[in-house]
This record gives structure tokens, C-alpha cells and sequence, in this order.
């Protein structure tokens, strides 16, 4: 198998946002600005990475029945340990991204990936399905993160275009959530389908 | 590996045996790396702000069943100003912690939030530079204030669509005021805790503006944050 084609195919083919819609609950909470969605995109895409390889590692001595709760213990311990050391030792970016990492437990990408790819293949295809999916996830919320800071509060990346008052701030609240993701959906899958 | 009872047993078992292990031994790894953090935090929000200081002397109190940590900073044994820890439970999230810097005349210098867990994008604007809730009180002494927002008949800005966020983040202010009020020798502690009567003039307009924001907090819900 194509070694590249697992990255490109967690962007486009799989991309976890636009075509698997998975993990709508932290792309509609945490997208309100750029910078938002990408940090959510990199806590998860971390702790998708690491989910993935021990999954495929232990894959064989897991009974099938048991499947599930087990995954769900090792992503669970995952991001417990990935919380901890962050606060610890990098704290300015537990400060940054803090909010997020307990979200990731319960985004069904990681479980989805756990089940659908890291239960089949071996290590290193994990890890690039990991990086994949995880890129896929962070270029998508960004996306959705910046289209909804620009028409909600006029800024890109958080610098200020000094519009913000002409702007309609549906589109920072979660209705523009679902009309942003809406639209960008068709527009994804329309350029993708080409 | 085979379905059996004894199989999905042993595995399950060891899987969150292992993982707990793992959890528990980081947990001892960085439990003193993280509490180190969090005092170097508080340290740097101290002084962050407050104009340079020596020392301080620091002491805790409660007011309204909440926890008020007071530094007193000290250069060269004059007092410099005071910085407030205070916090509200009013947020659309959770608890809101402040740290916020008082002159030694009660003018608000600085505020630094600690810790919130406000809506990502709307109620989260307080921790940015220069956000209007700020800009309100800055300079600003709270006793010469009518404390509380203008939808409730105040003179403060609110945040825009995070009206109860806004609301927290003034009361956490309003309450490090109190602590300041006590700290400084305005208000007697009992005063402070009970909040009931006020000993000086200044603390006299403070608790009149008080039932402000108390008279607006129970006509609060179905609005947004």
C-alpha cells in the first residue's frame, strides 16, 4: 500500500470533517476563531497518533467482544497522561489548549480510527493514518474556525480588521456554526469530487 | 484473540490495570512539577499587576464563602499597592478566578485572569489585551463606580453576547475590591465577610452598588451567555 496515500487520503478522501462528519461536537464548539479549531486540530491529532499506535500494537491480544472498552481505556489514559504533562512541564500551552484536551476522550475520530484502521493494520500505517487523519481534522477546523472569525468578528487569526462592528455575530454563535460548516461542506466536496 | 468469559475477564482487567498504573505514575511524576507551575503562575500574575515591589506579605480570607488571598507588596517597607485573588461562580462556565492590582488609594491597575472557563471566542475575550471589560475599570476606583453593567443600570462595558460572563468577571473584581477594602483598613474583616455595614464612605457607595449587581443576578437566565 501507498505509504503517502494514507497521509493525503485522511485530507481529502477521509477527511474526518467534511466527508466522515465525525467529531462534530468540539468542530461546532471549538471553531469560533482560527486559532481555536487549529489548537483543537493539534491536541487531537496528538493524541490520535499515539491511540492509533498502541491500539495496532496490542490489536492481536485483545479479545473481539472486549474490543471497545478497551480502546476507550487506553485513548481515555492517553489524554489523562497528555493533560498531566503538559500542565506540568509546558504550562503556557496547557493555558492555550487546556479546555480542549478533556474534549478529546469523547471525539469519536480516535475511536473511529481505533476501530476502522488501527484494528487492521500494522504500526506505521497507524501512525501515518494518525498523522493523516489528524492533519485532516486540523486543516478542516481551522478552515471552518477562520471563515467564522472573519464574518463574525472581523479578525483573521485574531488580529483585528477593525470591521467587527459591521459583522453579523450569528456567525460566532453556534447557528453560523452549522450554516459555516454547511456550506463549506458542499464547497469541499464539490472541489474534492473534480 | 477468542471471545472466551475467562479471556474478555483477564484482558479487560489487565488493559485497565496497566492503564492505571500509567495514569497514577505520571500522576506522581508531575504532581509537584504542576502545583511549581501553578505557584510560578500566581507569582507572575502578582507581578504582573503591581508596579515593581521587594517583598510581600500575603494572607487569606473569606468573603461571601469565597476564598480571597491578599499580597501586600512592599519596597522598601512602603507600601506599593496590593494585588487581590478573588473569584466569582457566576460564569456561564464555571468558577472565574482574578488576580487584580489596587493602588494603595483603591484604583484598579491591572487585572489578570487566572483561570475561566467561559465560551471559547465570546466569554474568553476577558483574558485578551485591551478587551472593553478592562477598559472600563482601568485607572478606575470601584467605590466611585456604579459597579455593574449597563443592562443592569451600571457604567461598565459588557462583552458583546457574553453578558453573564461579563457580569462574573465585575463581581470576581468587585469581591477583590472588598478584599482590598479589608486589606488595606477601610473595612473591618467582618465587615468585609458579612458585606452588611460599611465602616467608611467609599465602602458606604461599594455595598449600595453591591445590591446592584445582587438586584440584577436574579433577573438573570434565557439570555445569552
Amino acid at each position: 500500500m501507498n505509504k503517502f496515500k494514507i497521509i493525503t487520503d485522511g485530507i481529502l478522501k477521509n477527511n474526518p470533517t467534511f466527508v466522515l462528519v465525525l467529531g462534530m461536537c468540539p468542530t461546532l464548539g471549538t471553531t469560533t476563531s482560527a486559532i481555536n479549531g487549529m489548537g483543537m486540530g493539534v491536541a487531537t491529532m496528538a493524541v490520535l497518533i499515539m491511540s492509533n499506535m498502541v491500539i495496532s500494537l496490542i490489536k492481536n491480544l485483545i479479545p473481539d467482544k472486549v474490543r471497545i472498552p478497551a480502546f476507550i481505556v487506553v485513548i481515555a489514559s492517553f489524554v489523562t497522561i497528555i493533560e498531566m504533562l503538559m500542565q506540568a512541564y509546558v504550562p503556557s500551552l496547557y493555558a492555550a489548549l487546556g479546555v480542549f484536551i478533556p474534549l478529546i476522550v469523547v471525539n469519536c475520530i480516535i475511536l473511529g480510527r481505533a476501530e476502522a484502521f488501527a484494528s487492521k493494520h500494522g504500526v506505521f500505517d497507524s501512525l501515518l493514518d494518525g498523522i493523516g487523519i489528524g492533519l485532516g481534522f486540523t486543516i478542516a477546523l481551522t478552515i471552518v474556525g477562520a471563515v467564522r472569525e472573519l464574518l463574525g468578528s472581523g479578525a483573521v487569526f485574531g488580529y483585528s480588521l477593525g470591521i467587527a462592528d459591521y459583522m453579523p455575530l450569528v456567525f460566532v454563535l453556534a447557528p453560523g456554526a452549522f450554516l459555516v460548516l454547511g456550506y463549506l461542506m458542499v464547497l469541499f466536496n464539490k472541489l474534492a469530487k473534480r | 484473540m477468542k471471545s472466551t468469559l475467562f479471556n474478555m475477564v483477564a484482558v479487560l482487567f489487565s488493559v485497565t490495570l496497566i492503564a492505571s498504573a500509567g495514569v497514577g505514575a505520571v500522576n506522581m511524576l508531575t504532581v509537584d512539577a504542576i502545583a511549581e507551575a501553578k505557584a510560578l503562575a500566581t507569582t507572575e500574575a502578582v507581578k504582573n499587576v503591581l508596579p515593581a515591589f521587594d517583598n510581600t506579605e500575603d494572607w487569606e480570607m473569606e468573603i461571601d464563602q469565597m476564598p480571597v488571598k491578599i499580597y501586600k507588596a512592599l519596597s522598601a517597607d512602603a507600601v506599593v499597592g496590593y494585588a487581590v485573588e478573588a473569584m466569582s461562580k457566576n460564569g456561564f462556565g464555571g468558577a472565574i478566578r482574578v488576580m487584580v492590582g489596587f493602588s494603595t488609594e483603591g484604583k484598579i491597575l491591572n487585572v489578570n485572569v487566572l483561570e475561566q472557563k467561559e465560551t471559547p471566542g465570546l466569554g474568553t475575550k476577558m483574558c485578551d489585551e485591551g478587551n472593553v471589560l478592562f477598559a472600563s475599570i482601568k485607572d478606575k476606583n470601584p467605590a466611585h463606580m456604579n459597579f455593574s453593567v449597563k443592562k443592569d443600570g451600571g457604567e461598565l462595558d459588557a462583552l458583546t453576547a457574553a453578558t453573564i460572563s461579563s457580569r462574573a468577571y465585575y463581581d470576581a473584581v468587585k469581591r477583590a475590591h472588598e478584599g482590598f477594602l479589608v486589606a488595606s483598613g477601610a473595612k473591618s474583616e467582618a465587615d468585609g465577610v458579612s458585606g452588611a455595614t460599611a465602616v467608611a464612605d467609599d465602602a458606604a457607595e461599594a455595598s449600595v452598588a453591591e445590591e446592584n449587581v445582587e438586584g440584577a443576578e436574579a433577573q438573570e437566565g434565557g439570555e445569552n451567555e
